[in-house]
């Protein structure tokens, strides 16, 4: 089930500050009934705390919340229609599996029958039938994972917070718990907003996402739409590798932006993929799969950007070949390119020319530099 | 093991020896009459033991947890401070502590004196000598030993755990019935022994503001070893004390649940 243009959460102008920082910077967003939403971003980003400002375990210095057209910004965590699924689970470790599902509906004195179904059946919902009389010690990462979505879920909240849910286990597992969560979705179709670090884990999962940076929004788009025209150089370098060029704005018509690069080559961008429009000194980026490298002979085809440099490095991957060239202006670029066996791979030293297409470039605002816990993630 | 075991042993088979009060030779007479002998001439101490050593736990065990569950959750920063100034008070040695209190709380001292002369209280009014001093000196001298092992339980219990029941409808009194007083029985069981074994064993405090009508079986075996050198007397008498405790601990384990005793420890 996807977005149904219906608004479920609102941020207004949310700020939170401590003591000393300033944890979320006058941030506004929306999220839309039965969306699949990521806040993604660096650890220390806002992320986190917008979450739990959502659920009700921080109150906003500044700013309203509201979920489902109601205004919620003063209501604690127990009188909002959300429920949240913590990092590290945190399950109740002196309870069964059963007592911890059924936990909410306790206290919410729903009947003893239908506290029975509605564990029951949440305990399938996430393929844990059988594990009701289990302590959460007794149950592997995955299974801790599993028991905290159906405590959540079984509540039936209107939206469902995820804090980073799947930081703690292992790749392979995380890998198969993202195709699992998205299942659960699709399956109960609320609202899911998703906290995490993770690029690729939010780029898989998430209708839409949000990245943050310092207590605000970088970008909010659709996977595709902030992976293939990010509008900034730090979710340029967050979502995946890319590589970027300075330069000069020189025209902009037809839909089309030239700028000439330092070192010489002017390139085209989609004037809707310029990002920071009016400035003149701008950031050009292209992905390094977008590029194709050939050796540096013959004529350049006019209706593609292309630029020249010195293959560095080639390195076989199986794949696919990455390659790592001296370009224009000194810049280092990286190119991915599938292994399809026919094309010679030009011999480090010699000259080669990478040729994309003009709609795959893009434009950046240009962001601070990334501190050194940034550049960790 | 070295180290329990020959105490232990030497302990027991003295309890079962007859001893020359003159010579203090002993020999090992298989006399199991020394048992029933020492309750019966020593009953009404073992009774004083067994409650006052129960009343100061129960109200340890009271003003503990309040306490230490306001250090975990509330300290913040001066924690460490706060545990340091319940602390502080073990810097001093244990009579010397016990004898302030015998002079704070004398008949003209500082508080009782004070008070008698602006005519607050009558002027037979004593508070030492009594069982009540005898109880709140074991709870005043024995709360840190109730207090550190609830801080350490209550501040073990991860916070998101306690997010989590209220994300899930749990009231705060919800929240502390369901989930902080269940996760910290173990805390609560490791206080209970630390105090209660040593109070019930304690004889400075019935000594130093208790009467001679407020000994504990403590003094008794004090008295026995020390000034009697009735040596297996002394030993029988540590040995039912020993029991006592052992029954209790048992007791008191089954209660809270019919646990191992290995998971609180």
């Amino acid at each position: 089930m996807g977005a149904s243009g219906e608004i479920d959460v609102r941020l207004d102008r949310v700020s939170k500050r401590f003591a000393d920082t300033t944890a979320v910077d006058d941030l506004t967003l929306e999220v839309e009934r039965g969306e699949f939403f990521s806040l993604l971003g660096p650890s220390g980003c806002g992320k986190t705390t917008t979450l739990r400002m959502i659920g009700g375990f921080e109150e906003p210095t500044e700013g309203t919340i509201e979920l489902g057209g109601r205004d919620v910004t003063d209501l604690p965590p127990y009188r909002r229609d959300v429920n949240t699924v913590f990092q590290s689970y945190a399950l109740f470790p002196h309870l069964t599996v059963f007592e911890n599902v059924a936990f909410g509906l306790r206290r919410k004195k729903v009947s003893k029958a239908e506290v029975d179904r509605r564990v029951k059946e949440s305990l399938v919902l996430v393929d844990l039938p059988g594990y009701e009389r289990r302590k959460p010690s007794q149950l592997s990462g995955g299974q801790q994972q599993r028991v905290a979505v159906a405590r959540a879920l079984v509540n039936q909240p209107k939206l469902l917070l995820l804090d980073e849910p799947l930081g703690a286990l292992d790749l392979k597992l995380r890998k198969q718990m993202q195709l699992e969560l998205k299942r659960i979705q699709q399956e109960v179709g609320i609202t899911f907003l998703y906290v995490t670090h993770d690029q690729e884990e939010a780029m898989t999962m998430s209708n839409r996402l949000a990245v943050m940076r310092h207590g605000k929004i970088e970008q909010i788009g659709a996977p595709e739409e902030v992976y293939d025209s990010p509008a900034t150089e730090f979710v340029a370098g967050f979502l995946g590798a890319s590589n970027l060029l300075e330069g000069e704005v020189k025209e902009v018509a037809g839909g089309i932006a030239r700028v000439l690069v330092d070192g010489g080559a002017v390139l085209r961008v989609p004037e809707a993929r310029m990002h920071g429009r009016g400035v003149s000194r701008v950031r050009v980026g292209v992905r390094p799969e977008k590029i194709r490298l050939v050796a540096d002979e013959g004529e350049a085809s006019s209706a593609r950007n292309s630029v020249t440099g010195t293959l560095r490095v080639a390195t076989y991957i199986g794949v696919s070949h990455q390659f790592t060239v001296d370009g224009p202006g000194g810049r280092t670029l990286t190119v991915y390119q599938q292994n399809m066996g026919t094309d010679p791979i030009p011999a480090p030293g010699s000259g080669v020319r990478l040729e994309w297409e003009p709609e795959h470039t893009f434009a950046v605002r240009p962001s601070e530099p990334l501190a050194e816990w940034e550049e960790e993630q | 093991m070295f180290f329990f075991l020959v105490p232990m042993v030497t302990m027991l088979s003295l309890s079962l020896q007859t001893c020359n009060q003159v010579t203090l030779a002993c020999h090992l007479t298989w006399s199991w009459s020394n048992f029933p002998d020492q309750i019966r001439q020593y009953h009404s101490q073992f009774a004083n033991s067994l409650v006052y050593g129960s009343l100061a736990t129960a109200i340890d065990l009271a003003v503990s947890y309040p306490l230490a569950y306001w250090i975990a959750f509330y300290g913040g920063r001066r924690k460490n401070f706060f545990l340091l100034m319940l602390l502080l008070p073990f810097f001093v040695s244990f009579v010397i502590r016990t004898l302030t209190w015998s002079f704070i709380l004398a008949d003209q001292g500082l508080v009782l004196g004070t008070l008698k002369r602006i005519h607050l209280l009558p002027g037979s009014f004593h508070v030492l000598a009594s069982g009540t001093a005898v109880v709140a000196g074991i709870a005043y001298n024995y709360l840190p030993f109730t207090a550190l092992p609830l801080y350490v339980a209550l501040e073990r219990i991860d916070r998101r755990v306690v997010e989590a029941a209220g994300d899930l409808y749990a009231s705060r009194i919800a929240v502390f019935t369901r989930v902080i007083l269940p996760l910290t029985i173990p805390g609560i069981f490791a206080s209970f022994l630390l105090t209660f074994v040593p109070a019930i064993g304690d004889y400075v405090n019935a000594a130093i503001l208790g009467g001679t009508n407020n000994y504990m079986i403590g003094n008794v075996i004090q008295d026995s070893f020390l000034v009697y050198s009735n040596y297996s007397a002394a030993s029988a008498l540590s040995a039912i004390l020993m029991a006592v405790a052992l029954i209790g601990i048992f007791a008191y384990a089954r209660v809270l649940g019919g646990r191992t005793i290995e998971e609180y420890i």
